[in-house]
């Protein structure tokens, strides 16, 4: 073979080759012939065959390393889709119950169920609260092994109780309520916009979400310190929700905030709302954590959110906010609106009334329920053919198909998003309401407060509504420009994206978004980061990754974990929707031939789905096998493998609905579970399902709900334990049940997590061409 | 009917192409960073060297670079680049011939000083980026070699 290139193969590399490399070729070689001593002595391979042979090498490993991005892309695309679905639906859902808060009596039981969440926090004297969260009484026992807490907290306390996190201890309630406690104090003097600055030569640190990581806390205050005078830190927001350690993060952060307030400043993100933490598991790990007194800390918490500060600015120049901004977004404004007011930001304040400030919570409750039910009458009074005693009585489909109708037209006048128009229409619907400049103060405020933690930037110039997240705007360079100089500002620090770097600059380097919780999505699907700031204003950026494993991954390895992960959630969410993916085949496959092109399977995929996938390149990796270039999609369900739970369930449909709506429904049970027990009653879970169904217009009869509820496991005491429910209707992707049962059967799990190349490695998502 | 024929390739394959250009439209917009395009076209099974690459970046490019590509221009040109097999892979083997060149000794692998020498100073040179991620995935970390023929397996797998 002597060189190994024979004259057949340079003819086609030449023919592959254009023009301009042959000039370059020619360089390197020339550089190889005056330069002899540029290569080492033993080098004997003529020069210019090296050089074809590593240009061959090269382009392979290019388009090698491009496919592996384009993985990577698509599974992140994957998550994110997934993730702000998930947030789509939640606000959807909310949307929902404030409707029916608004239109339905205050004696209707679906309204009962859900009311709470609207209550406002009554505004009624410290005394009565103190009473309420009284930890006084708490004892901590003997054998309690945990960290003690003194207040005031000193900074020993604080760096106690990271070590003491650190050790997988928990905090005992009665330390946890007085942290609280005083935390809210704390809060309550501060001003809605922080101002900090870096005399005295401090370089501050900003952090991004965190999302409940508390190994990328740990790991920041190991490469950066702990808080203190020299070491000042603003937090981002997202503090909780998603990671299993929201409460140790919140009372680290809150314990440093206590002892160094002038160098600790917390932002509020758009995840410190509790109607959000019911859906994203923040309810779940507090009452999993503290079964006695989750409830208050809860409903402290709710306070303590509402009081959060919303923005900080470092020298008069640089903001920070959690989401963004938009068009309309105004400090000035911002600094004065009563932020407490805004318990959620999902949901508009309820209307000022200017004697209600002060009242007891008695006679605010009162006066709503007077208001609801006055808005009520005029509402049956001039709906044609429905008298108020009727209401009562109607069924759930006359009720839904009423709740449709008003949403149409609520949409088609407002506008299908979070938006100042929704709250005008809603609000004006009061006749006896107060004038309306009160109106439009409220519903500016409101939305600056919403788009300040929901926002996101998008490349081209204008502001318009964030229908993906369903809540804040998508704002462009043009509003980055205008508002930073509205404020004489440089430059804007924002989060609430998660990106693969840990963070990104956009809009020419005026924004920057800053994410702190690293393997996000999954272990090696992202870095996190920190900024450090001096007084040159000048962001210098820190990333880091929890878990050295992820460290030694290779890109290939790491590109192929996630997108595993990716994939499994993906293949779930398929068979959640089995029954209208098949009919949306069956339309491609009018002879019923039981096959359809894959051109066919990409768009029913969309269709059905809506996730905005580009479900060409992700073919592969979902289907195995086709005949002639079409697909068998019956069996290809099969092949996904999703192990179903063993139930006797006859009514397919509802289960189907269960794992389409998991999180809707598990957001519902929480919601009605008031007491905070993670127990529900028969009727409560009857009652669950109707709001579901209500919701999504769909039919489910009380004959299946029965026959569901008489399936599972009851406690004797004919309550439901709603983590055992949800545990059981979990769909469990089969390969990982295998895995785990012969993990079991005393298989080293490292061997079957094999990471080999030749074995384990998911086909490129690069077709040949045809 | 062979017209028919062509057209429903075309549409598979503005399809395709379509697909691929989505996954980099971050904004939903039509359009992708210009540094995104190399990565695009690789992905839909071309391998141009990077010289080729600036040509056809240069090609689709705005009269005056903004830094993105959009998508009307794209597609045709990448459109005539896929019916036109331009670009296309290269066999398996002159992969592992093109190692072997380089391999004088016939040893059966290349040291990773070796390789390092003629990947960041030959052909169109890697950046040292490129070079250690190189290296993590080929080199054999026991033994600083590189064992050239298990490698090529690794960069040619291919989907059906």
């Amino acid at each position: 073979m002597g060189c190994g290139v024979t004259k057949q193969n340079q003819k086609q590399i030449k023919k592959d080759r254009m023009p301009g490399i042959v000039v370059r070729a020619q360089f390197s070689e020339l550089q190889s012939v005056f330069f002899p001593c540029q290569h080492s002595a033993s080098f004997s391979v003529p020069a210019a065959t090296a050089m074809r042979a590593a240009l061959l090498i090269q382009r392979w490993y290019r388009q090698y390393v491009a496919r592996l991005e384009m993985r990577r892309r698509c599974t992140w695309n994957i998550f994110q889709s997934m993730e702000y679905a998930g947030e789509q639906n939640q606000i959807k859902l909310y949307k929902f119950f404030s409707y029916l808060m608004d239109h339905f009596t205050p004696a209707s039981s679906e309204r009962n169920l859900i009311a709470h969440i609207f209550r406002e926090n009554e505004v009624c004297r410290d005394a009565e609260w103190e009473r309420y969260f009284n930890y006084k009484n708490i004892e901590v026992p003997e054998f309690y092994s945990g960290p003690h807490l003194n207040f005031p907290l000193t900074a020993t306390n604080a760096t106690e109780l990271v070590e003491a996190f650190r050790t997988k201890q928990q905090l005992h309630s009665r330390y946890v309520l007085q942290l609280l406690v005083e935390t809210w104090k704390l809060l309550r003097i501060l001003p809605n916009i922080n101002h900090v600055s870096t005399c005295h030569s401090k370089e501050i640190t900003i952090c991004g979400d965190l999302h409940g990581h508390l190994e990328d806390l740990l790991l920041v205050f190991y490469k950066n310190g702990l808080p203190s005078m020299e070491t000042p830190y603003v937090f981002n927001g997202d503090f909780v929700d998603r990671g299993k350690n929201s409460m140790e993060i919140l009372l680290i952060l809150f314990a440093f905030l206590l002892v160094y307030p002038n160098d600790v400043h917390l932002n509020r993100g758009n995840h410190e709302d509790h109607i959000v933490n019911l859906r994203y598991g923040f309810t779940k790990e507090v009452l999993g954590k503290y079964r006695v007194h989750g409830k208050k800390i809860l409903k402290l918490l709710q306070k303590i959110y509402s009081w959060l500060p919303l923005a900080s600015v470092i020298d008069q120049k640089v903001l920070i906010l959690h989401g963004g901004i938009s068009d309309t977004t105004d400090l000035d404004i911002i600094a004065k609106v009563d932020r407490h007011r805004y318990v959620s930001t999902l949901r508009p304040p309820k209307q000022r009334k200017s004697s209600a400030k002060n009242k007891q919570s008695d006679q605010d409750s009162w006066d709503e329920d007077n208001m609801t039910r006055r808005r009520v009458r005029s509402m049956t009074y001039s709906s044609p053919g429905v008298s108020r005693p009727e209401v009562q009585r109607h069924s759930l489909q006359t009720l839904s198909s009423q709740v449709e109708e008003e949403l149409r037209e609520r949409r088609r006048r407002a506008g299908f998003s979070l938006s100042h128009g929704d709250l005008h229409n809603s609000l004006s619907s009061d006749s006896d309401s107060d004038p309306g400049e009160n109106l439009e103060t409220d519903a500016e405020d409101w939305k600056q407060v919403v788009d300040m933690l929901w926002s996101d930037p998008m490349p081209i110039d204008g502001c318009v509504p964030n229908e993906v997240r369903g809540g804040g705007c998508y704002w462009g360079p043009d509003i980055t420009r205008e508002v930073l100089e509205k404020h004489n500002l440089q430059l804007l620090i924002r989060s609430h994206e998660c990106k693969q770097e840990g963070y990104e600059f956009c809009h020419n380097r005026k924004v920057l978004t800053i994410f702190s919780a690293s393997n996000y999505y999954e272990v090696g699907s992202n870095r996190g980061a920190y900024i450090r700031l001096g007084p040159d204003l000048v962001p210098h950026l820190i990333q880091y990754q929890a878990s050295r494993s992820t460290r030694d991954l290779t890109l290939r390895q790491s590109v192929g974990r996630t997108e595993r992960s990716a994939l499994r959630a993906l293949r779930e969410q398929l068979f959640a929707h089995k029954s209208d993916l098949i009919s949306a085949f069956q339309e491609f496959d009018p002879e019923q031939t039981g096959l359809i092109s894959l051109n066919h399977w990409a768009t029913a995929m969309e269709s059905v789905l809506q996730l905005g996938l580009p479900w060409r390149m992700l073919r592969s990796q979902l289907v195995n096998h086709t005949q002639d270039g079409k697909l068998n999609y019956q069996s290809w369900f099969k092949e996904l493998a999703i192990m179903e739970p063993n139930t006797q369930l006859a009514h397919t449909n509802l289960l189907e609905t269960l794992y389409k709506h998991h999180s809707n429904l598990e957001t519902i049970f929480r919601i009605i579970d008031t007491d905070n027990s993670g127990l529900i009653s028969f009727e409560e879970f009857r009652q669950t399902w109707r709001l579901l169904s209500s919701h999504l217009q769909i039919d489910i009869s009380d004959e299946a709900i029965s026959d569901l509820a008489q399936s599972i496991d009851f406690n004797k005491d004919g309550s439901i334990d709603i983590n055992e429910f949800m545990e059981a209707f979990r769909l469990v992707d089969r390969t990982q049940q295998e895995r785990s049962n012969s993990t079991l059967s005393g298989v080293h799990p490292h061997l079957l997590q094999s990471e080999h190349p030749t074995k384990t490695l998911l086909v490129s998502a690069s077709p040949h061409f045809v | 009917m062979a017209e028919d024929r062509e057209n429903a390739i075309i549409s598979e394959v503005h399809k395709k192409i379509s697909d691929a250009f989505d996954v980099f439209d971050h904004e939903r917009n039509k359009t992708v960073d210009v540094r995104e395009i190399g990565t695009i076209i690789r992905s839909l099974g071309c391998f141009p060297t990077e010289g080729e690459l600036q040509e056809f970046i240069t090609e689709i490019e705005e009269e005056e670079a903004t830094g993105y590509i959009r998508f009307e221009r794209f597609l045709p040109t990448m459109t005539k680049l896929l019916m036109e097999r331009k670009f296309r892979p290269i066999p398996e083997d002159l992969l592992l011939q093109a190692f072997e060149v380089l391999d004088q000794e016939k040893k059966g692998h290349l040291g990773t000083e070796e390789l390092t020498k003629y990947m960041t100073q030959d052909g169109e040179p890697f950046t040292q980026e490129e070079m250690e991620e190189m290296l993590s995935a080929a080199a054999d970390p026991d033994k600083n070699v590189i064992f050239y023929k298990d490698f090529v397996s690794m960069l040619t797998v291919d989907d059906k």
